[in-house]
């Protein structure tokens, strides 16, 4: 971490976007996480994919647990809302959250600990109810604020720092979302922000319960010859199976690809996700193929990343609830209370 | 592209732009935090080695460091280096004891120094301690050449030139004041083993207009109209005051003009204002002392009546730019203006004079009747003859007069030891990380927000009153280390060793301005045009190092790097290091040599 604030002083020709904002405007308070921690470029991803999709930072509402990735929001979307709240209960502030304003974009941050120990039966539920929203984990597989024992994602047989071996299975949050339902499903490394960046992109313009998991090592504890969430085994195990390029409705398509390698899925909001094929016959918006090939490439030691689900159809929370258009927390005495004759009637209807 | 060789003295040296900038290459910011330090008698001696005169540049110096200024092109003004150097000059202690002392055992070596201004002082600043023996001869009965005759003493008082030439005068110096060398002939016929000529650019260019000698004795060439009143020969003007030219001789001629009895002072100038030759700063301390400057007029005829100047008459004109983007100035169509005034002040222009070289001793000179010189030597085309400030390639400033003698005094060693003059050795490079601790540096690297300070002024009136009373009050000791903290400590260097990065991104991510990216290589254009932010500035470098794991390289642009150490901080491995790089020219004596 540093004690410095960040410097004020910025390039004058920074980049900005069609709002007039530059990346630094949508970063946050400066990370008092460990140096070279894979959850600050996470951070980064997250401020690059709102510089690039325009978002006005409070539009935003960002949710977090507890434990270090829980701390990221702090870090990033200063001008944002935020939520931190209890351990493993983030899920559900962000239920209650989503179903009160539904016209926020909600993120969600999380952790393996938060969210695949204490907190997983919060992130079942969240993810069966198709909560429209964007839910990022940052798993390094262990639990980094008390010093480094293993979390639940911890792979089978692979080391702790001072050498124990975990003896306990893993939980894949990647399949677990794939079977409860979420509708946008991706894996990346928070070491690739050229795929995680577009992937977070995706998920923001993706109507329905978007999840994607962030290999994100611990450089303080999880970066070691035998981790299996280290820079340099992901990087050696890292299988992407696709890269995309999100498109903005008022965006014209400019780079060409041999005919294909491409597959274009269109979003409801007209936002187009272009996949670029990487491996052979993996379809993403065939729920069979992509749990077939996660067990596939779990079998042979790979790590499968990119764009692996996605329904481009899904229905939110909203739309299975019937609710109206208009946000629950603007609905006034005027829309809420119908009047006497109304209640008479209605009565009257039921004697 | 081939990656960066930071082991070369030139790149962190370029990157420290202010010091690459000074023609003398003064270590600024080593001095700047000595001064945020308290520490002035440091800082004054760090500019001492340097530029010989850091009171009397801390208040005159044309700085070109200041446009160089890396915080320049990340926040509305650079830095007030000029100003600062003053600080540490008003605030040191006694600082006599740190100067060399005049040397008991001489190397029997002899030298003379024709004039006594900046460029020659600094010949004998840099000889003096190796054991040479130096004459110095000046027509003037004070040493300090057109730093004396010339500044007005409201910019430059009288007791900082005393100091600052006393200090060399006191290393053993043997003067021959209030001799004016008329002939180069016989200073050849002495047997000195080498002779510097520093006899600036003496001769004010004249106007050759209607009525010029018929209204003579109302009109005088600036730079002879400043000495005499330096010397005391002048103390008053006429109430109506026209000075022709913009330049900074101009400017010193109107704001002396205000301070001897100039009521209605005016400068006229044939160019825009924007083109003028005086430096803004200049230009905003007339104004200020209000005197109008009016722009686009060319002086056509002196108005004169029984002897006595009535006016001038100016056609009035308009810049064009041709297909090359040459300026030309053409006629308005507009009448033409007729001033009233009682004295003009010629200052369009000074050239230098060599009537005392003679022609036939086989000195080459050029067309333009400049002696033919070595620019890195300064040598002539009589080897043992050196040349150095205004007389050299005419009208610079102060502080390259003494770049110059820092040059001229290396040859002349070298030429005396009989070593080739044009091999010169390189600067002296010091290397230092400034690691303390996990996130503790050894420099300040808080970057502050402060806006440029303003010096503060003497009340206008109290400084009109007498043209002894120095205008500028300079820094206190509070305002001098806020802007101070301002300097980005860009001689700290940020540097990479890529065996040690784990590619994290950290220092990507954390980099206030955007300056590095972990990417594929290519070659240098197409490399600037896809980073981060791409790097449109060519002046600068952009710095690469390879050999990483995923086969990347790491550019950085150190364009606007502010120097703040974050990348270091939030690396994990160490693999960035913030390094002070301390670069010093080479001087007389340096590089070995028997």
């Amino acid at each position: 971490m540093t004690y410095l604030p960040k410097p004020k002083l910025h390039r004058r020709d920074a980049p900005v976007n069609s709002l007039g904002y530059t990346r630094a405007d949508y970063e946050g308070a400066v990370s008092t996480l460990c140096a070279g921690c894979g959850h600050d470029s996470i951070s980064a991803a997250i401020v690059q994919a709102c510089f690039d999709l325009d978002i006005q930072p409070h539009r935003v509402a960002k949710l977090s647990g507890i434990g270090c990735s829980s701390k990221t929001p702090d870090y990033f979307l200063g001008a944002s809302h935020g939520f931190n709240s209890v351990h493993g209960r983030m899920p559900s502030v962000m239920t209650g959250a989503n179903l009160a304003n539904r016209d926020l974009i909600y993120l969600g941050v999380s952790g393996d600990g938060d969210s695949a120990s204490i907190g997983l039966g919060q992130f079942a539920h969240v993810m069966r109810r198709g909560v429209n929203m964007t839910y990022i984990v940052e798993n390094n597989g262990v639990y980094g604020l008390t010093k480094g024992q293993f979390s639940a994602t911890a792979d089978k047989g692979s080391q702790s720092k001072r050498g124990v071996v975990n003896s306990d299975s893993a939980i894949d949050l990647v399949s677990l979302a794939l079977e409860l339902g979420a509708t946008y499903v991706g894996r990346s490394f928070s070491g690739d922000k050229e795929q995680l960046v577009p992937l977070i992109k995706g998920a923001l313009l993706h109507r329905g319960a978007a999840f994607i998991d962030v290999l994100s090592p611990c450089v303080t504890f999880n970066n070691h010859a035998g981790s299996t969430k280290s820079f340099d085994y992901v990087r050696e195990h890292n299988e992407a199976v696709n890269r995309i390029d999100v498109i903005m409705p008022h965006q014209s398509i400019t780079t060409a690809y041999p005919p294909g390698s491409l597959r274009e899925v269109v979003q409801h909001d007209g936002s187009v996700l272009r996949l670029r094929k990487l491996a052979e016959d993996y379809d993403p918006t065939n729920h069979l193929n992509a749990v077939t090939h996660l067990q596939q490439g779990h079998a042979k030691g790979e790590l499968l990343t990119g764009l692996l689900y996605i329904d481009s159809s899904a229905e939110d929370l909203h739309v299975h609830l019937n609710t109206v258009d208009s946000p629950l927390n603007r609905l006034a005495e005027r829309e809420l209370c119908p009047g006497n004759a109304t209640l008479t009637a209605l009565n009257a209807s039921l004697r | 592209m081939k990656p960066t060789d930071i082991g070369a003295p030139e790149y962190f040296h370029k990157v420290v732009d202010c010091q690459w900038a000074c023609p003398a290459h003064t270590p600024v910011p080593e001095y700047i935090r000595l001064i945020a330090a308290g520490r002035y008698s440091d800082a004054y001696m760090v500019n001492w080695n340097s530029n010989v005169f850091p009171g009397i540049l801390g208040r005159t110096c044309d700085r070109p460091c200041e446009p160089a200024c890396r915080r320049g092109r990340v926040d509305e003004e650079p830095v007030a280096i000029c100003r600062l150097k003053r600080v540490a000059a008003d605030n040191k202690e006694d600082i006599t004891d740190r100067l060399p002392k005049p040397v008991a055992k001489k190397n029997g070596k002899r030298v003379a120094l024709i004039g006594a201004g900046p460029s020659s002082l600094t010949v004998a600043r840099d000889l003096l301690p190796l054991g040479y023996h130096v004459d110095i001869f000046d027509g003037d009965s004070r040493g300090g050449g057109m730093m004396r005759s010339q500044i007005p003493k409201f910019r430059l008082p009288e007791s900082v030139i005393d100091e600052e030439v006393g200090y060399i005068l006191g290393m053993g110096v043997e003067t021959h004041f209030n001799q004016r060398i008329n002939s180069i002939k016989n200073v050849l016929g002495k047997g000195y083993d080498a002779i510097f000529v520093g006899t600036g650019a003496p001769r004010g260019r004249d106007l050759d207009l209607p009525g010029r000698k018929e209204a003579a004795a109302h009109i005088h060439l600036g730079i002879d109209w400043l000495s005499n009143v330096a010397f005391g020969h002048i103390d008053k003007i006429a109430k109506r005051v026209i000075v022709l030219g913009g330049g900074n001789t101009a400017m010193d001629c109107c704001r002396s003009s205000r301070r001897l009895g100039g009521e209605d002072v005016r400068v006229v100038v044939r160019s825009g204002f924007d083109e003028m030759k005086a430096s803004p700063w200049e230009k905003e301390d007339a104004q200020h002392e209000g005197i109008p400057i009016i722009n686009f007029h060319v002086p056509k005829e002196f108005l004169h009546q029984d002897g006595k100047l009535t006016g001038m008459v100016f056609e009035v004109v308009k810049a064009e730019y041709d297909a090359k983007g040459r300026r030309n100035l053409v006629p308005s169509g507009e009448a033409d203006v007729t001033m009233e005034c009682d004295a003009v002040l010629i200052a369009v222009g000074q050239e230098n004079a060599f009537p005392w070289i003679e022609r036939d001793i086989g000195m080459e000179f050029d067309k333009w009747g400049l002696p033919v010189l070595n620019e890195k030597t300064m040598q002539s085309t009589i080897p043992n003859v050196f040349f150095g400030g205004d007389s050299a390639f005419g009208p610079k400033n102060i502080i390259w007069a003494v770049a110059h003698g820092h040059e001229a005094a290396l040859s002349i060693d070298r030429f005396c030891k009989g070593l080739d003059v044009k091999a010169r050795p390189g600067p002296a490079v010091d290397i230092v990380s400034q690691k303390m601790g996990i996130h503790e540096w050894s420099y300040d690297n808080y970057i502050s927000e402060e806006q440029r300070k303003r010096v503060p002024l003497k009340p206008l009136e109290l400084a009109l009153a007498n043209i002894k009373v120095e205008v500028e009050l300079g820094f206190d000791a509070k305002l001098g280390f806020a802007e101070a903290q301002r300097c980005l400590n860009c001689d700290v260097q940020t540097v990479f060793a890529p065996k040690l990065c784990i590619e994290c991104d950290s220092c990507v991510d954390i980099c206030p301005t955007e300056c590095i990216n972990f990417t594929i290589d290519g070659e240098e254009v197409e490399l600037r045009s896809r980073l981060k932010a791409p790097a449109k500035n060519l002046d600068q470098a952009i710095y690469v190092a390879g050999n990483l794991k995923t086969g990347r390289v790491m550019v950085k642009d150190e364009d606007v790097c502010l120097h703040c150490g974050l990348c270091a901080e939030r690396c994990p491995t160490g693999a960035w290091d913030m390094q002070k790089v301390l670069i010093q020219i080479a001087h007389a004596g340096a590089g070995g040599g028997k």
